[in-house]
C-alpha cells in the first residue's frame, strides 16, 4: 500500500533528503516550501500523513498545523514535526502545535519510515 | 554525481549560499530597523535551516557554531536580549565565520575548532550564558533515543475489578495476525505488562491506537486484554476515556522498543509499563484512568478499536491519486530550475548563431529586390523582433541580480574598516540590478580591490573627519544602476577627495606624464589608472602591495567595461563602471573606411554629424578640433588612427561620429560612410591576437564578411596625444 506522503520544510535540501529517504519505498512524496505552499498542495493532494519543519516563512509549523487541524478533510490526519530542539523540549512543542509525532533532524532513514509507519499503521 | 547524496549534499551548498544571502539581508536590515521583528526571524531561520542540512551531513564543526550563533538570535527573538549595535557587528562576524565554514566544510577542509572559539565565547558574553559543549553533545542530544525520557506511570498492583473480562479479547483478533494468537496460550512466566488507555486528545492530534498495537504486536506479544470502566459501555468508553487495553510482553527485552512505540502517545494516554517478577500480580494491574473533559465530536466517531479498523481501511482504500493530479502538483511547485550553466551558455551560442543567420537573410533579402510591403517583407520583420526577444530573453536566463556581489562587498568593508581602525558604513543601493552571470563573477576581485581603496585612502580618520565637520563614520556608497543598455555601477565615498597635487607630483616624479603637462582635474583623476602608479607612500594592511587601478582598469576592460574616476576636494570621490549587459551580443553601427568596414558599439554614440565648411579648426599639423553646439571638440580620423591613410586636407562634408566616453568628454571621429545599424554578435579575438589596440572583438556581417568591432575609448585616449591639447582649449573656450 502506497503512503502519500506531503513534507513542508523551507530548506530544499532537508525535502531532498525526505524524497531521497523515502524514495525506496512504498510512499508517494509530495513536497512544498512553507505552510501557505503546503496549504496549497493540500488543495489538491490528499496526504496519509504530513510532515511538516516549525520554523518557515511565510506561515510556520503551528499555524500550518492549526490551518489542517481545522479543515475536516484533514482534521485526523497525521502529522510529524521536524524538529532540532533537544528530547526534552520537543515533545511539549510538537504537542502544543498540534502534530502527532516528531522527528528529529537530522534524521536517519530508517527512523524516518519507522515514524511514518508509527502513524500510518 | 550519481550518487543522490553527493547531488543533495552540492545542491545543500548552493541553498547555503542563499541562505547566507538571507542572513546578511535581514542582519543589515536589523541594523537599519531595529523595532522590525520579522528580519530576526529571517535570519534565524537562515542559520537554523543551514544547521539542519549541516548535521545531516555530519558536518559537526558547521552545526555547533550554527547552533551557538541560532541560540544567541533566539534569545533576541524572544525579546530577552536586545540587539544592540556590538551585538549585531557580533552577529555579522559571526555571519562571516558561518559563511567561512560552510565554504570550507563545502570544500572538505579541516575545520580547526579554535578558528570559531573566540566567537562563539564572544557571542556567550553577549548572552550571558555558558557556551554549550560543541558538536558532540549536540550530535549526541540529537542522535538519543527519544523514548527514553517517557515519564511513566507505574501503577501500584492491585487487583483491578474495574476491567470487564467479557470483552476481553486477543489483539491479535484485530489484527490478523496469527502468530500472536497462538502465543497467547503460552504467556511466560515474566515479562512486561502495559497497560494502554487512550484519552480523547490522542484522537484529537491525530494518533490512533490501532496503529500503536500494531507495533507491539510486533514484539513479544503473548496476551492482550481489553476492557472498559463498569458504568461504561462501548458507545461512552471512548469520550469518558475508559477504554483500556492490557498487553503482555514475553520479553523484558522488549522494554525499550515498547517504550518506542509508544513515543507518540505518552502523555495522551494513561500508561503504565511495567516489568513483572510474578505473572499472578501483573494481569492485575490497576488501571490509571483519569477523566478527560467531554471532548469534541472528533473523538465521538471513534467508538470502538472495531470502527478504528474501519477508519483505517477507509482511509488506505481511497484511490492513490486522481490523475489530473500530477499536473496541479505541478503549478504549485516551486517555480525555479537548475539548469546545468554548460546548457545555457550552447543555448547563448545558438542564439548569436541564430542573430548572425537572421542578419545573412536579411541581407540577400535586400538583394533581391523584395518589395517592402511585400508578405515575406513582413514575414522577415516578424521574424527579426522574434529573434531579438529570443535573444534578449537567453540573455535574461544568464542574467543575476548584483546583490550577492554586494553583500561580499559588505564583509570586506566590515574586514578593512577594521584593519585600520576606521569607523565605514556601507550603503548598497539598486543591489536588484541584473547583469551577466559572468560578469558578476569576473567584478568580484576589482570590486573588492576599489573598495578597499576607498576605505583605506578615500575615507579620513574619525578624527580628521570629525575636524572637518563630518560624522565620524565614513559612508561607502555601492550602487548599480542600469543606464541607456549598460549597467553603470559606481563606488562612492564621502572622504576627502583625491589629493590631485600629490597625484600629479607622483606621476610627474615616476616619469608617467611630462613636467610641463597641463591637465584637466579629470585627467589628473584619471593619472591613478596608469599603470606603476601607487599613490600610498607607506604600504598599509589594505591596499598598496602594488596592485594597482592598472589592473582593476584591465580587469573592467576585459568585461568590456569603461572605469573613470571623478571627485570633489572634501567631498568624496566617486568611481563608475560601465559594463554591457551581456558579453554575447551588441548593438553596433556598422560604418565603413577606406573600403574597410567596422562595427561601433552604439553606446558609445552619441549623435553622427556632416561636417559643414568652416566648421573645423586646425590647431598645428594633424590637430583639429570642430565646434559643436559652441563647444570644441577634438577631431579624430579614423582612417589616420588605423593607419588605413594619411590626413585629408579637406573635411568638408564628412560624416563624423560623436564618441562620449565614460568621464563625458567627447571625440568627433571621421568616418567614410554609415552602412547599417544591427545587432552583431560578438566573436571574441583575444584567443587569437591577443589584446589589439583600438579592437575589442569581430563579428561576422550579414554577408558573411568578418568586421571589426572598435573599442572606441581605447582608440580616443590613445589618438596620438591630440585629445591632450584640444581639452586644454575647451577649458578656454
Amino acid at each position: 500500500m502506497t503512503i502519500s506522503v506531503l513534507a513542508v520544510d523551507d530548506s530544499r535540501t532537508m525535502r531532498d533528503m525526505i524524497t531521497l529517504a523515502l524514495k525506496d519505498d512504498d510512499f508517494d512524496v509530495h513536497v512544498a516550501e512553507d505552510g501557505e505552499h503546503g496549504l496549497e498542495v493540500l488543495q489538491s493532494v490528499v496526504p496519509d500523513v504530513i510532515i511538516t519543519d516549525i520554523n518557515m516563512p511565510r506561515l510556520d509549523g503551528f499555524g500550518f498545523i492549526d490551518a489542517i487541524r481545522a479543515r475536516d478533510s484533514s482534521k485526523h490526519t497525521p502529522i510529524l514535526v521536524l524538529t532540532t530542539e533537544s528530547a526534552d523540549e520537543l515533545k511539549a512543542r510538537a504537542r502544543d502545535a498540534g502534530a502527532t509525532g516528531w522527528i528529529v533532524k537530522p534524521f536517519a532513514q530508517d527512523k524516518l519510515i519507522r515514524a511514518l509507519r508509527t502513524v500510518t499503521g | 554525481m550519481s550518487d543522490p547524496m553527493q547531488e543533495i549534499r552540492a545542491s545543500f551548498f548552493v541553498e547555503c549560499e542563499e541562505l547566507l544571502e538571507a542572513l546578511f539581508d535581514a542582519l543589515q536590515n536589523m541594523s537599519e530597523e531595529p523595532e522590525n521583528f520579522d528580519t530576526i526571524n529571517v535570519a534565524f531561520r537562515a542559520v537554523h535551516s543551514i544547521k539542519g542540512g549541516a548535521g545531516a551531513f555530519a558536518l559537526d564543526d558547521l552545526v555547533a557554531f550554527a547552533h551557538q550563533f541560532e541560540t544567541v538570535m533566539d534569545m533576541v527573538r524572544s525579546s530577552s536580549l536586545a540587539a544592540d549595535d556590538a551585538l549585531l557587528a557580533t552577529f555579522f562576524r559571526c555571519g562571516d565565520m558561518l559563511s567561512d565554514l560552510v565554504h570550507m566544510s563545502r570544500d572538505g577542509e579541516e575545520i580547526d575548532e579554535s578558528l570559531y572559539h573566540p566567537l562563539l565565547q564572544e557571542l556567550s558574553s553577549h548572552a550571558g550564558i555558558g557556551l554549550e559543549e560543541t558538536t558532540e553533545e549536540i550530535a549526541d542530544e540529537n542522535f538519543q533515543p527519544l523514548a527514553l525520557d517517557l515519564d511513566l506511570e507505574f501503577s501500584v498492583a492491585e487487583s483491578n475489578p474495574n476491567i470487564d473480562e467479557d470483552f476481553d479479547f486477543a489483539l491479535a483478533d484485530i489484527l490478523g495476525d496469527e502468530n500472536t494468537s497462538k502465543e497467547i496460550a503460552g504467556a511466560s512466566k515474566s515479562g512486561l505488562t502495559i497497560v494502554f488507555s487512550p484519552r480523547s486528545q490522542l484522537y484529537d492530534l491525530g494518533n490512533e491506537p490501532l496503529f500503536v498495537l500494531r507495533n507491539v504486536a510486533d514484539l513479544s506479544l503473548c496476551d492482550t486484554k481489553f476492557g472498559f470502566e463498569p458504568g461504561s459501555s462501548f458507545d461512552t468508553a471512548l469520550t469518558d476515556d475508559s477504554l483500556t487495553w492490557t498487553l503482555k510482553l514475553s520479553d523484558t527485552r522488549d522494554l525499550n522498543a515498547a517504550l518506542e512505540a509508544f513515543e507518540f502517545v505518552d502523555g495522551l494516554c494513561a500508561l503504565s509499563i511495567q516489568e513483572d517478577s510474578d505473572p499472578e500480580t501483573a494481569t492485575d494491574l490497576e488501571l490509571p484512568l483519569p477523566k478527560a473533559p467531554e471532548t469534541a465530536a472528533a473523538a465521538l466517531d471513534q467508538t470502538s478499536g472495531v470502527e478504528c479498523i474501519d477508519r483505517a481501511a477507509e482511509t488506505k482504500s481511497k484511490p492513490p491519486a486522481p490523475s489530473a493530479q500530477p499536473a496541479q502538483k505541478q503549478t504549485t511547485q516551486t517555480a525555479t530550475v537548475r539548469v546545468d550553466l554548460n546548457r545555457i551558455d550552447r543555448l547563448v551560442n545558438l542564439v548569436g548563431e541564430l542573430v548572425i543567420n537572421q542578419a545573412m537573410l536579411s541581407q540577400s533579402f535586400n538583394e533581391a529586390n523584395v518589395p517592402a510591403n511585400s508578405k515575406i517583407a513582413s514575414g522577415l520583420d516578424e521574424f527579426m523582433q522574434l529573434t531579438r526577444d529570443i535573444q534578449e530573453s537567453v540573455m535574461m536566463i544568464r542574467a543575476q541580480p548584483v546583490k550577492s556581489l554586494f553583500q561580499r562587498m559588505s564583509r570586506i568593508v566590515r574586514e578593512a574598516s577594521a584593519a585600520v581602525d576606521k569607523k565605514v558604513r556601507l550603503v548598497t543601493e539598486g543591489d536588484t540590478t541584473e547583469i551577466d552571470k559572468t560578469v558578476i563573477e569576473r567584478l568580484a576581485d576589482p570590486l573588492t580591490h576599489m573598495i578597499r581603496n576607498s576605505v583605506d585612502h578615500g575615507l579620513e580618520t574619525p578624527e580628521a573627519r570629525i575636524a572637518n565637520g563630518k560624522s565620524a563614520e565614513g559612508i561607502v556608497r555601492l550602487s548599480a544602476s542600469h543606464r541607456s543598455g549598460r549597467v553603470v555601477i559606481e563606488i562612492a565615498d564621502d572622504g576627502a577627495g583625491i589629493n590631485r597635487e600629490k597625484v600629479l607630483s607622483i606621476a610627474t616624479s615616476k616619469g608617467l606624464v611630462p613636467e610641463d603637462a597641463n591637465l584637466s582635474d579629470s585627467e589628473v583623476e584619471n593619472l591613478l589608472f596608469l599603470p606603476g602608479f601607487s599613490t600610498a607612500t607607506e604600504v598599509s594592511n589594505l591596499s598598496g602591495r602594488g596592485v594597482g587601478m592598472d589592473v582593476v582598469k584591465n580587469a573592467i576592460a576585459a568585461l568590456g567595461g569603461r572605469i573613470s574616476i571623478q571627485s570633489t576636494p572634501g567631498q568624496g570621490t566617486v568611481i563608475s563602471i560601465s559594463l554591457p549587459l551581456t558579453l554575447a551580443v551588441l548593438d553596433g553601427m556598422v560604418i565603413s573606411v577606406e573600403s574597410e568596414t567596422l562595427v561601433v558599439p552604439l553606446t558609445a554614440i552619441s549623435e553622427t554629424l556632416t561636417l559643414q565648411p568652416g566648421a573645423l579648426e586646425r590647431l598645428g599639423p594633424g590637430t583639429s578640433v570642430i565646434s559643436v553646439r559652441s563647444e570644441f571638440v577634438p577631431l579624430i580620423d579614423l582612417g589616420v588612427e588605423l593607419g588605413y591613410r594619411q590626413p585629408k586636407t579637406n573635411y568638408d562634408g564628412a560624416i563624423a561620429l560623436l564618441i562620449v566616453q565614460e568621464d563625458g568628454s567627447r571625440s568627433a571621429m571621421v568616418v567614410d560612410g554609415i552602412e547599417d545599424q544591427r545587432q552583431v554578435v560578438i566573436k571574441g579575438l583575444q584567443d587569437s591576437y591577443g589584446n589589439v589596440p583600438g579592437v575589442a572583438a569581430a563579428t561576422i556581417l550579414g554577408d558573411g564578411q568578418i568586421a571589426l568591432i572598435l573599442d572606441t575609448s581605447d582608440l580616443l585616449t590613445n589618438a596620438s596625444g591630440r585629445s591632450r591639447e584640444v581639452i586644454t582649449l575647451e577649458k578656454a573656450g
